[in-house]
């Protein structure tokens, strides 16, 4: 058994759901090289060397892989593939755009979104919004597979010490090029990899009343989440879903504020291990899923929570 | 140009699913069916370009059992064409998919292949990328945003880290996000064209394509229930619970 894993990195950092991938890797056993793909990423690719039970580091430096487009990016993955068991990266819009195309090329059958490493050619996966839980086994020669980050422990940062060996791309394919991004800036922590999170629904109104949550998360050190009611509204961007075909989240815990608790957004919250939700509505579905509900209006509720954190924190 | 957009026929959004005791899958026999929500939004795109003067012929496919029919139908009564029906079982693997999508493009000759992210059944999120892999296409995933330009388009994605625009040189594979539209409701009217529009019924084998399993489904299980519900009076007796109980502040 042989595993590359996918770094994903901006700006110059790795992506904690990297590190949640290499867990994955690691379940399945045998050796792990890491291949970081971009233009002046050697930088990475030293890093990348020092995550734990790394074996080898391959740095694809190139111009062309700057962007990280599907297009020059696949070919790349195809012929680094043959020599591996397995192809490996996170189950988000980095690993969904580029693993199928390379998957495809080489007439394989992607394994999406896995939770659970059964053996090495067999996984666990939610279908039907984590409404139920497949068991799948492949039989392909390399197997494609994303990973769900929030299901795997992540490995250490540091302790490793492989070797980097640095190599070229595959070219400029010409059929695609990157004009521009509109990131969103935040000093909060990562939706995805935050202990806490604190997300608002239509209740909210507006965003102008989001700064209310995100007074309560400054406090409690949170990432701020929405359904997307609350995205589609315009209150926040869309990297702030949470749900099935948003992110999703598994933090200690999880505080949904005027979220109805439709199946599509609990798909992205539910194996929070604690969940505590805020809505006026007692017949709300998101109290069947809540540890603790507070039937309440949350213009009134999260000033109080506010208030009452600054007493115990 | 012509627009090529595939429909796939999924347990309806709002049903609560059930998985079947056997263990052999989710039980899809008198649960109600409808268009993958995604790819409603893919039609409206599609019919939006034909209004704008872009596309001259929608062509809907499904890959499906026989009942996929009314999928390309709902797609007809939004403003596609024409239809074509693939018969096949419900669960063929998007790589299968990929490929019979492939030997359509090849016969149809489309510029723009609009499809969902994903299945809203299983999830996947990989049959726009591996037909543009197929096709050797540039592929313009997570859309939330397209302008036409001569010979290419501008395509806004939905990424984790916000918003990325991308441009990409057609024939394309765009896969459709949330907020690109919002699909427009059948009029009667139209509801009633589209039962005269032509569905060109075929198989796997008309195609070349031989939906072999290469992911062997062992078991289908429910995840574990949560033992949620337990509520608080006040503000005050949350932050003590969280604090003392569940120690998660
Ligand atoms: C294909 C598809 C994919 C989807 N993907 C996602 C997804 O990834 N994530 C997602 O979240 N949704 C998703 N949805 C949408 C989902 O079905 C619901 O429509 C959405 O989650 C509802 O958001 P909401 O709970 O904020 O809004 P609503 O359902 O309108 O609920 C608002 C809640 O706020 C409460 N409220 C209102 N005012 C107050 C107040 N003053 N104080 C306290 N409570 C108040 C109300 O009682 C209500 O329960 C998807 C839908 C489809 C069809
Ligand atoms: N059986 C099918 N028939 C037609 N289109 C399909 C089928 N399966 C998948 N698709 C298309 O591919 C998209 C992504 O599906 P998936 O890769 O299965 O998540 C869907 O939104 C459809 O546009």
């Amino acid at each position: 058994m042989s595993n590359l894993v996918l770094v994903e990195h901006e700006g110059g950092e790795i992506k904690a759901a990297t590190l949640n991938t290499v867990a994955a890797a690691k379940a399945a056993g045998g050796d792990i090289t890491l291949l970081v793909a971009g233009s002046g990423c050697g930088g990475v690719a030293e890093a990348a060397a020092k995550i734990e039970g790394v074996a080898k580091v391959i740095c694809a430096d190139a111009p062309e892989l700057e962007s990280q487009l599907a297009e020059n990016y696949a070919p790349l993955i195809v012929k680094l593939a043959s020599d591996f068991s397995h192809v490996w990266a996170p189950a988000d819009t980095f690993g969904k755009n580029i693993i199928p195309r390379a998957a495809a090329m080489m007439d394989m059958q992607q394994i999406s979104d896995i939770t659970a490493v059964v053996d090495a050619d067999t996984f666990e996966r939610p279908i039907y919004a984590g409404n139920a839980i497949a068991t799948v086994k492949s039989g392909d020669a390399v197997k494609f597979v994303t990973v769900r980050g929030t299901a795997f422990e992540a490995v250490a940062e540091e302790g490793g010490s492989a070797a980097v060996e640095t190599i070229g791309g595959e070219g400029d394919s010409g059929l695609s090029s990157f004009l521009g991004a509109e990131i969103t800036v935040s000093e909060r922590p990562e939706l995805t990899s935050a202990r806490i999170v604190i997300s608002g629904g239509r209740g909210m109104q507006s965003g102008e009343n989001f700064p209310m949550l995100e007074k309560v998360a400054d406090k409690l050190g949170a990432a701020v989440g929405a359904s997307r009611a609350a995205v589609d509204a315009g209150f926040v961007p869309n990297d702030y879903q949470v749900g099935q075909t948003g992110k999703v989240v598994a933090p200690d815990l999880y505080i949904a504020v005027g979220i109805s608790g439709a199946i599509q957004h609990l798909a992205g919250m539910k194996d929070s291990k604690v969940i505590v939700a805020i809505n006026k509505d007692e017949e709300a579905p998101i109290f069947q899923v809540a540890d603790y509900g507070l039937v309440a209006d949350l213009f009134q509720a999260v000033p109080e929570l506010e208030a009452e954190l600054d007493k115990v924190l | 140009m012509k627009v090529l957009v595939p429909v796939k026929r999924v347990v309806d959004y709002n049903v609560k699913i059930r998985v079947k005791p056997d263990q052999t899958g989710v039980e899809t026999a008198n649960v109600k069916m409808s268009m993958n929500p995604f790819d409603e939004i893919a039609v409206e795109q599609a019919v939006r370009l034909k209004e704008a003067g872009t596309a001259t012929e929608i062509v809907a496919v499904s890959i499906g059992p026989t009942q996929s029919q009314e999928t390309i139908r709902t797609a007809l009564a939004m403003g596609a064409d024409r239809g074509i029906l693939v018969e096949a079982d419900a669960d063929v693997e998007p790589l299968a998919i990929a490929k019979m999508l492939k030997a359509i493009v090849e016969k149809e000759g489309p510029e723009l292949v609009l499809l969902g992210k994903q299945a809203i059944d299983d999830d996947s999120n990989q049959t726009g990328q591996m037909l543009a892999a197929l096709m050797g296409w540039p592929q313009a995933t997570f859309a939330s945003k397209v302008e036409m330009k001569d010979g290419s388009m501008d395509v806004t994605r939905e990424v984790d880290g916000g918003l990325e625009t991308i441009n990409v040189k057609l024939p394309a594979a765009l896969t459709v996000d949330l907020r690109l539209n919002e699909p427009r409701y059948a009029s009667l009217p139209n509801i009633m064209k589209a039962k005269k529009k032509p569905i060109d019924t075929m198989s796997p084998a008309d195609l070349g394509v031989e939906p072999a399993k290469r992911l062997e489904v062992l078991k289908v299980v429910e995840p574990e229930k949560r033992q949620g519900g337990a509520k608080v009076e006040s503000v005050a007796e949350l932050v003590d619970k969280l604090k003392n109980e569940a120690k998660v502040i």
